[in-house]
């Protein structure tokens, strides 16, 4: 028997989206001097916005805005007044909420329930959290009298774009930095909605920049000779790229970068609860998560039980218009990652691993792919080795939690994992062992602003929240 | 005292590699002379295949090191600073040949480094405390965060201070688990080749710390480009170029790395930062409740 449900679409008339959209700079909104793009909903193929594309000219006043913010004003402001900007910023979002997560639905082609419930809400406690932090650095364990570094270039991935944004604002205003942002192509409408919100809450001009552009201005921005300190989040060949551009230069990096993260499932798990974690790990987001559970790994002798009820429950998950507040499943951010996820799925089959994925109608238009699952998967293949960045999971089994470790770790990312076992002394063995900087136990891809997140390994270095992710802006004490 | 017409029986200088004190495997050696430009050695000329080897010996090490209890490094690190005070006489003549300082300077020198030992000993069951913390985070669960080693360091021992920065370098790498390859300073090797018999006789786990001589030019880039090299402290290395072509080739595996320090003062007390740089913030996510 199948559910029906009446369409239950969330309006857009709460955004106003112009069509041709400035660089925000210095406090203003300025044209860009490179050739605009456009960005559009990839649930429906429609343009959206025109966007300023920012050329050298464009990135070397931003830098210059943030460098004259940071000297005159922002390093110099006591950090109580740092932090009520901050406290200011996080109440404007949790005011414009709405507004937020239908247009981050509406570029991104995310689940308005997702943007409403997770990303919006988590940007907001993003900024709250690092608002008190700004006048208690001395208490971070830092030294007695921690620096700022000065202005920060951060560019952030089309996955999570204000959420990411707050990731790496939040932390660098608390400290003292002023910032150059650069959100992704694809999804650059709620960070230049996040420029209103800095004027509203009448930031000093030039403490936050926007730069809308491709990855050549990513590339003028982390090669700009008066930044001090470059934020990335997005795939690790980037990150590698950066982290060579800027050898032998005094700047300050750090990275979080891509994952192949195992779920690991033992015998004594409640099964049900642990299908409900699968989904979440890797259907959450179509998958465009770094820290995706997209290796299952299922013990041996309930694995045939999960995937039964793994698949039944994929039968139940509603994919279609993302604006839709009962859509499980929403589009696939663009055609470029659509075309990736469809050559690894491929190299899944051609390598011969098993696929399936629920009865499920795609819509015409727009870019869509089907919950997959893959069984009979080796670590060899393709699909258990590589970030497919979709929602296609990969079902390997293993015996004993020492195997399960050994499969676990047998990666270059380390970005997270997740267990799942009713045993509290298993759940802590585990943790030990894997080789991750976020280990979930009995849930997944849970994210807290006090909660320091970043990987091992190839995923990159830093942390991004907690105590810890201070450090990433604040110059450490060192006399040797 | 020894009669002045005894013929003195001198030593081979070699590698510290997996507990065992090989030669080069090249067969080079290069000449080093004291201040005065006496000559004072044959040093063994580390080549790419040692270096290659060393890192197979610092990931075996790493494997039993780093799940030592933070007690037992504690003590393995005490012990060398043990050894070392018996050694202590060596240590002053290898640091005035070496460096052409005072007997004064050179005692001065050898003191502060086994203190430093000491001072890092005593940080192997604390560091977690101070860098690790819970967090208050919103949900039924119980959330923690703590460092853990980063993996295999390579490092590049500081060219002037031969034994001082080259404990300073070596012990905070050591204290949180990691296991590590360290290139001595090319010009005054001795004390370090001193320290790798203290080692030997130490505790310390086989392969856990290893110790070659030669030129840093030579080496580094080996291990900048290895795989199973997770880390890369450069302290010694003040040539900019080297030092950017390092830290490219670390960008091949993501590796950590750890920038020359400017005008490092070995002498005062050091801060948490190099025992930070070298471990990873794991947090983990506990369920809590009444299921």
């Amino acid at each position: 028997m199948s559910f029906q449900y009446a369409p239950a679409p969330e309006s857009t008339s709460i955004v106003n989206i112009k069509s041709s959209n400035g660089l925000f700079i210095n406090g203003e909104f300025t044209p860009g001097h490179g050739t605009p793009f456009k960005t559009i909903n990839p649930a429906t193929e429609e343009v959206l916005a025109e966007i300023a594309q920012a050329n050298q000219e464009d990135v070397d006043a931003a830098v210059r805005a943030a460098r004259r913010a940071y000297d005159k004003s922002w390093s110099k402001m006591p950090g109580r007044d740092r932090g009520k900007y901050l406290f200011r910023i996080a109440r404007l979002i949790q005011e414009r909420a709405r507004e937020f997560a239908v247009l981050e639905t509406m570029d991104n082609g995310k689940p308005i329930r997702e943007s409403r419930d997770v990303d919006v809400p988590i940007a907001a406690a993003h900024f709250f959290y690092h608002a008190g932090w700004a006048d208690k650095l001395e208490f971070a364990g830092f030294g007695s009298n921690p620096q700022s570094l000065g202005v920060a270039a951060q560019i952030i991935p089309w996955n999570f774009p204000l959420l990411m944004l707050a990731w790496k604002i939040a932390p660098a205003l608390a400290t003292g930095n002023t910032v150059v942002l650069k959100p992704a192509e694809t999804t650059p409408l709620t960070a230049l909605l996040f420029a209103e919100i800095c004027q509203q809450a009448d930031l000093p001009q030039g403490v936050v920049n926007i730069l809308t552009g491709d990855g050549e201005t990513g590339r003028m921005l982390v090669e700009h000779p008066d930044v001090n300190k470059i934020a990335f989040t997005g795939s690790t060949a980037v990150g590698q790229a950066i982290q060579r551009q800027i050898a032998g230069s005094s700047k300050r990096l750090t990275l979080e970068l891509g994952g192949k993260a195992a779920n690991i499932v033992f015998d004594d798990a409640p099964i049900d609860q642990a299908v409900e974690g699968i989904v979440n790990g890797i259907y959450f987001n179509q998958g465009h998560v770094c820290c995706a559970g997209s290796r299952l790994l299922l013990q041996e002798s309930i694995a045939e039980q999960t995937i039964e009820s793994l698949k039944r429950r994929l039968q139940t998950l509603r994919l279609g218009d993302p604006l839709d507040k009962n859509t499980d499943i929403g589009a696939i951010n663009s055609r470029e990652q659509l075309n990736r996820i469809i050559d690894l799925t491929q190299s899944g089959e051609d390598e011969g691993a098993q696929r399936w994925s629920p009865d499920c109608v795609l819509p015409a238009k727009g870019f869509w792919f089907a919950p997959t699952v893959f069984t009979n998967v080796t670590q060899a293949h393709r699909i258990a080795r590589e970030e497919i960045f979709g929602p296609v999971l990969s079902v390997l089994t293993f015996r004993t939690p020492d195997e399960a470790i050994e499969k676990a770790n047998n990666t270059p990312y380390g970005l997270s994992a997740g267990i799942w076992t009713e045993k509290g002394s298993r759940i802590l063995g585990m943790a030990n062992k894997v080789r991750a900087g976020v280990v979930w136990a009995n849930t997944f891809n849970r994210f807290d602003p006090a909660s320091p997140f970043g990987g091992y390994k190839e995923s990159g270095f830093g942390r991004e929240g907690g105590i810890q992710g201070l450090g990433a802006y604040l110059t450490s004490e060192e006399s040797s | 005292m020894i009669g002045t017409d005894r013929v003195e029986v001198r030593k081979t200088h070699k590698l510290f590699i997996g507990g065992a004190f090989p030669r080069s495997e090249s067969g080079r050696t290069y000449e080093v002379v004291n201040t005065r430009g006496e000559f004072l050695a044959n040093i063994a000329k580390a080549s790419k295949k040692d270096a290659r080897d060393a890192v197979i010996s610092a990931r075996t090490g790493f494997n039993s090191w780093s799940k030592a209890s933070a007690y037992n490094r504690g003590q393995v690190l005490y012990r060398i600073a043990e050894v070392m005070e018996g050694r202590k006489d060596q240590f002053i003549n290898d640091i005035q040949d070496a460096e052409g300082t005072s007997n004064k300077k050179a005692t001065a020198q050898t003191d502060q480094a086994i203190d430093r030992v000491v001072w890092y000993a005593g940080w192997a069951d604390k560091y977690s405390q101070v860098l690790g913390n819970t967090n208050p985070v919103s949900g039924p669960f119980f959330n923690f965060s703590i460092p853990e080693p980063t993996g295999v360091v390579a490092a590049v021992a500081p060219q002037d201070s031969s034994l001082l920065g080259l404990i300073s370098v070596m012990a905070p790498i050591l204290v949180s688990g990691n296991s590590v390859i360290v290139i001595a300073s090319t010009n005054s090797p001795i004390p370090a080749i001193t320290l790798s018999e203290c080692l030997a006789t130490s505790d310390v786990v086989a392969g856990n710390i290893n110790i070659l001589t030669g030129d840093p030019a030579e080496i580094m880039p080996h291990l900048a480009t290895h795989a199973d090299v997770n880390a890369l402290d450069l302290t010694g290395i003040t040539d900019p170029v080297l030092l950017a072509q390092l830290e490219v080739e670390a960008a091949g595996t993501v590796k950590r790395v750890r920038k020359a320090p400017i005008n490092p003062n070995w002498q005062v007390t050091p801060s948490l930062s190099r025992i930070r740089a070298f471990t990873e913030i794991k947090t983990v996510w506990h369920p809590m409740g009444m299921h």
